[in-house]
């Protein structure tokens, strides 16, 4: 099913927490609303749920006005950050819980098979009466999506879905929720704050910031052609440098950037660790380094430049280089913004 | 080698509720149980199974019954508008619901008394129909419940806050209607609160005297209330029938307690980890 958002609006008191969002989900994609705390995405994935109602615009489901219809006729699956299962049932009856309460009647073995199956989906066999108290988080966010798919929802939401895992639970999960998607098909929009776990899931992000979005796109394109300093800064650790632009050209210590189309004058020049190196002498940034952190993949250099800026940079493992030590850093790729 | 605690304190506290709880509890709870035994058996049964005592269990019991179930329905109304709902004098209705903790007994039973007399506010309206409410055991369950309904409001309405939010959300995208959410969710998790509460205020309602004895009209066989026949024998310095008929609510207290905090455990047997 197929989501159409159109110039949604929504206030909390005083604070406009969505401004303006026009959003197209197409069927059966698996889309991630990226952003920092604050930015409006989980108020719009609530609103698209039925749990906030928009102050302005509207919200279709294929052909369909859903911007008035409560979330309890809209057939969304939603499943909550800290799961929300019924405590006082066992895994089995939250998953049923649906189908029971729903208007159109089942038998309990229908019911049943159903259960199983579901079960199956989420590799939960055979912890069915197990209470939520008695498994472990990653098993209960997935009762949660087994609870949510049970009753064929039209499109499925997830609300920071793996936020309260550990790091590794929450690697698997995302692999297993993509397979699962893979399998179901079904409209997916899922919110999460982690752009590793936006880029690693989703076929297109879309980043917000303020109630409005920035930038969306596949992976790749938010990756490599960030629309603003604000996406370049949101994807990953990034350097900010001042540069001077004379004739197309930015200039940083002894380094030189293309800048084509930029006026003369001050921009910002934004680097990604790993798009630096670090080397005793040549054309580059004069800089002394402040301190050397080492990691399983390289190791990573704090240094302090000439101008007193603070830069930090990924090089390889077999590098040789100590605190104190003078020298330069190299560009091999920027990004440039206009001054802010 | 004695094994080392982190958390200071613990022969000290320990001894000190020990003393407390022995002196203050045990001790009286003990002298009422050891007076009663004092006398024989025959004794103690002739005296618990008189039919004036039997007919003030009834009254006791069937009116204690029916306050509490009265405030299992509208203690739990209440806690639910103070918790979920904002209005106006919502604060001024949280403070007045302690009232009947607050108030000396005896001058709540002397207000109801009047308001409930022939002649008083409620008691001429509802004269109009026929029913008498004062010096009738109407009357005492209306001084039971009023002495008894903050045990359930208080004890529901923090279950009741701390309930998430994400829960109720939760049933409605399954498609859940109101009366189904509350069925099926939010009954069963207010439950063991709710028992909490109940068994309290059927404990308090077993065991009220001031405010009843205004009220009820005091006549043996048909408004006199268990507690006020144990007060008559003492006062008639029958130190000993006073003994045994207390001794009876006092077993009933016990097993009612027991009953409820087993209900209790079964209603809680989700939060048991494996």
């Amino acid at each position: 099913m197929k989501i159409r958002l159109d110039s949604v609006e929504k206030s909390f008191d005083s604070f406009r927490a969505v401004r303006g969002v026009s959003l197209e989900v197409e069927s059966g994609e698996l889309v991630a609303l990226l952003g920092p705390s604050g930015s409006g995405k989980t108020t719009i994935l609530r609103m698209v749920a039925g749990l906030e109602y928009a102050d302005g615009g509207s919200i279709h489901f294929g052909s369909v006005d859903a911007t008035d219809i409560p979330v309890r006729d809209r057939g969304v699956g939603f499943v909550f950050q800290h799961y929300a299962l019924f405590p006082h049932m066992t895994v089995d009856e939250n998953i049923a819980f649906g189908m029971k309460v729903s208007k159109q009647k089942r038998s309990k073995a229908q019911i049943d098979a159903r259960v199983a199956d579901l079960l199956r989906l989420v590799k939960l066999d055979g912890l069915g009466s197990r209470f939520p108290a008695q498994i472990s988080g990653g098993q209960r966010q997935r009762v949660a999506l087994a609870r949510a798919l049970a009753v064929d929802p039209k499109v499925l939401l997830l609300d920071e879905p793996f936020g309260a895992l550990d790091t590794n639970v929450r690697r698997d999960l995302r692999r297993w929720l993509r397979e699962i998607h893979q399998e179901l098909g079904i409209t997916t929009l899922f919110v999460t704050h982690d752009q590793e776990e936006a880029l690693d899931l989703a076929d297109r992000v879309v980043i917000l910031n303020d109630g409005q979005i920035v930038q969306e796109g596949t992976p790749e394109e938010v990756c490599r052609q960030p629309s603003s300093a604000f996406v370049m800064k949101f994807l990953g650790d990034t350097n900010k440098l001042k540069a001077m632009v004379t004739s197309g050209v930015a200039a940083i210590g002894n380094a030189r950037i293309e800048a084509p189309g930029f006026p003369d004058g001050a921009v910002d020049v934004f680097l990604r660790p790993a798009d630096l190196d670090w080397a005793n002498e040549g054309e580059g940034i004069s800089a002394t380094v402040a301190r050397v952190i080492d990691k399983p993949s390289g190791r990573r250099i704090l240094a302090v430049t000439e101008s007193g800026e603070a830069v930090e940079l990924d090089v390889a493992p077999e590098t040789v280089v100590t605190a104190q030590q003078r020298g330069v850093v190299t560009i091999e790729r920027a990004r440039l913004f206009a001054s802010a | 080698m004695t094994r080392r605690r982190v958390l200071p304190g613990l022969p000290l506290a320990l001894g000190i509720t020990l003393v407390y709880v022995s002196i203050i509890v045990a001790l009286p709870l003990g002298a009422l149980v050891f007076k009663a035994a004092s006398l024989g058996f025959a004794d103690y049964w002739a005296i618990v199974s008189s039919p004036r005592a039997v007919a003030s269990y009834r009254v006791t019991v069937l009116s204690a019954l029916g306050a509490t179930l009265f405030n299992l329905v509208f203690g739990l109304a209440l806690a639910w508008v103070l918790v979920r709902y904002r209005f106006p004098g919502r604060r001024l209705i949280d403070a007045l619901v302690d009232l009947p903790f607050a108030l000396p007994t005896a001058v709540a039973g002397i207000a109801l008394t009047t308001l409930f007399a022939h002649n008083g506010w409620f008691g001429s309206f509802l004269s109009n129909f026929g029913i008498k409410v004062a010096y009738t055991p109407l009357g005492i369950m209306v001084a039971m419940a009023f002495t008894s309904i903050p045990f359930i409001v208080r004890t529901v309405q923090p279950v009741l806050e701390d309930l998430d939010p994400a829960l109720e959300e939760a049933a409605q995208s399954l498609g859940g209607s109101d009366a189904s959410i509350f069925r099926r969710v939010i009954l069963p998790l207010l439950t063991p609160a709710i028992l909490a509460g109940v068994s309290l205020s059927f404990a308090r309602c077993l065991g009220e005297f001031g405010a009843i004895i205004f009220i009820a009209g005091n006549q043996p066989h048909e408004t006199e209330i268990t507690s006020l026949l144990a007060f008559i024998r003492l006062e008639e310095y029958d130190y000993q029938a006073a003994a045994a008929i207390a001794s009876v609510l006092l077993i009933t207290a016990f097993v009612m307690l027991a009953v409820t905090n087993l209900l209790q455990a079964r209603a809680l047997r989700y939060t048991v980890k494996n």
